[in-house]
């Protein structure tokens, strides 16, 4: 990566930074915001977010999005990922984009499946 | 190698890796590999950790109830806020990082120096939090009773709603205890550590306080433990088979036995990573300040280092999130 070819925008181009120092001040200030609303749910857990939705709160699916989103911004600002060639972007994060996801699905849902059978099944394990 | 003229030695250069069609230096790609594969291993960590979860979901201990600890507050219920300051404090040393790399850009020495610095404090503040992490995790706080099929019995006084700790509502019975070592029996059997009360010192204490009963594992609908009746309880507390104090890999105080160890291994594997990046930080620190960079006319290798520091960050990310937030 040459050194002058940062690219200074983020979210979409929304925001413009002037230099690469300033882009990694306002990531900083974007990511401290995410980790602080995190906390403020997690001391808080607010009642209407209890509901569940897809066999989990939605407090957790909230958590779990701006994990996500933290995750983006640390890749693709502190990483330089935004900067490098599409080439090596895809070899990076394809292969996860695609693989984690599917362990995660398998492997919940045959999680899932155990406690059911445990719940309501044939052998004792609360004893 | 020197530039030429002639195309046939261009071709080989070319096919040599004289061009970079991912314009990334060797050195960097293998970077970014060994981040996508340890961060597959990360993955099945948390993978799996999110089975053992789903798998026990209504039974797993509640991370509020488990880190409360604040440094220099005692007794006080702090949920969270000494790991939120660990992920600020792991986020900012990212940033001195980011703050070296372009510094390094700039071939400005006396900055990339001092971020680096910076990064390696912010660093070994971060490795020490969690020692203090698991100190407190090991060490453990109230107590518990474990029934034969490994579930545990925590206490609870009915009358405040808080926490009862065994070693302060147990009863001395005046016994001789010793532990049991290998040379004064059975040779190949022998006994770790003892708790400090018990089991029978348990028993006599809880049937003497009427207020105190007993919360087992289960969770109720709203997602808090079940606490039971008094009459439940004395039930309940004669399926108790041994004292657990702290947490190690096979018992702990907090609930099912997979959450430990889970813990132990993610945090401890995450941490080996911040502390082998700290070591990685210094290397390079000491190669900056001897110069080593500015004679090669740049500075990726910081770049580089840096890339791993981020990665360690990212993972701390998600770590924070499925072990105290979800």
């Amino acid at each position: 990566m040459a050194a002058e070819g940062h690219k200074l925008a983020i979210f979409r181009g929304l925001l413009k930074f002037k230099s690469n120092q300033q882009k990694i001040w306002g990531v900083l200030i974007f990511l401290s915001i995410v980790t602080t609303i995190e906390v403020a749910l997690g001391i808080m857990k607010p009642q209407i977010l209890m509901t569940s939705f897809l066999r989990m709160k939605l407090l957790n699916w909230i958590f779990i999005i701006l994990t996500i989103v933290k995750a983006y911004y640390i890749a693709w600002d502190f990483m330089h990922i935004r900067d490098e060639r599409s080439g090596l972007k895809n070899a990076i994060v394809l292969p996860l984009v695609i693989l984690i996801p599917y362990l995660a699905f398998i492997l919940i849902l045959e999680g899932d499946y155990i406690f059911d059978v445990m719940e309501s099944g044939f052998v004792a394990w609360n004893f | 190698m020197e530039v030429t003229t002639n195309a046939s030695v261009d071709e080989a250069q070319v096919w040599g890796g004289g061009n970079k069609p991912l314009n990334a230096s060797y050195g960097k790609m293998m970077m970014w590999f060994f981040i996508v594969s340890d961060a597959l291993t990360f993955t099945g960590f948390l993978v799996s950790y999110g089975f053992s979860r789903f798998k026990n979901i209504n039974s797993w201990p509640i991370a509020d109830e488990v880190f409360t600890h604040f440094p220099f507050l005692h007794g006080i219920d702090a949920p969270m806020y000494y790991v939120a300051l660990m992920t600020f404090i792991l986020i900012f040393s990212s940033v001195t990082m980011v703050l070296a790399v372009d510094a390094g850009h700039h071939m400005n020495k006396a900055k990339v120096t001092f971020y680096m610095l910076l990064t390696i404090i912010g660093g070994a503040i971060f490795v020490g939090s969690q020692a203090w992490e698991w100190k407190n995790f090991i060490k453990g706080e109230y107590g518990a009773l474990e029934t034969r099929g490994g579930q545990i019995l925590q206490f609870v006084n009915a009358e405040t709603g808080k926490r009862a700790a065994i070693q302060e509502f147990a009863q001395g019975i005046a016994s001789e205890r010793a532990t049991h070592q290998s040379y004064n029996g059975i040779w190949y059997e022998d006994e770790k550590a003892m708790p400090n009360v018990s089991l029978a010192e348990v028993k006599k204490g809880f049937l003497a306080d009427p207020n105190l009963v007993i919360r087992t594992q289960q969770l109720t609908q709203e997602g808090h433990k079940t606490v039971l009746s008094r009459e439940a309880s004395l039930a309940k507390i004669d399926e108790a088979v041994e004292v657990v104090e702290g947490a190690n890999l096979i018992h702990n105080e907090y609930g099912n036995r997979l959450f430990a160890d889970f813990f132990f291994f993610i945090t401890g594997f995450h941490g080996f990573h911040v502390f082998s990046g700290v070591v990685i930080n210094i290397i390079i620190f000491f190669n900056v300040i001897l110069g080593t960079y500015e004679r090669r006319g740049h500075y990726e290798m910081v770049e580089k280092v840096g890339l791993y520091w981020h990665f360690v960050d990212l993972v701390w990310v998600f770590v924070f999130t499925f072990f105290y937030l979800v």
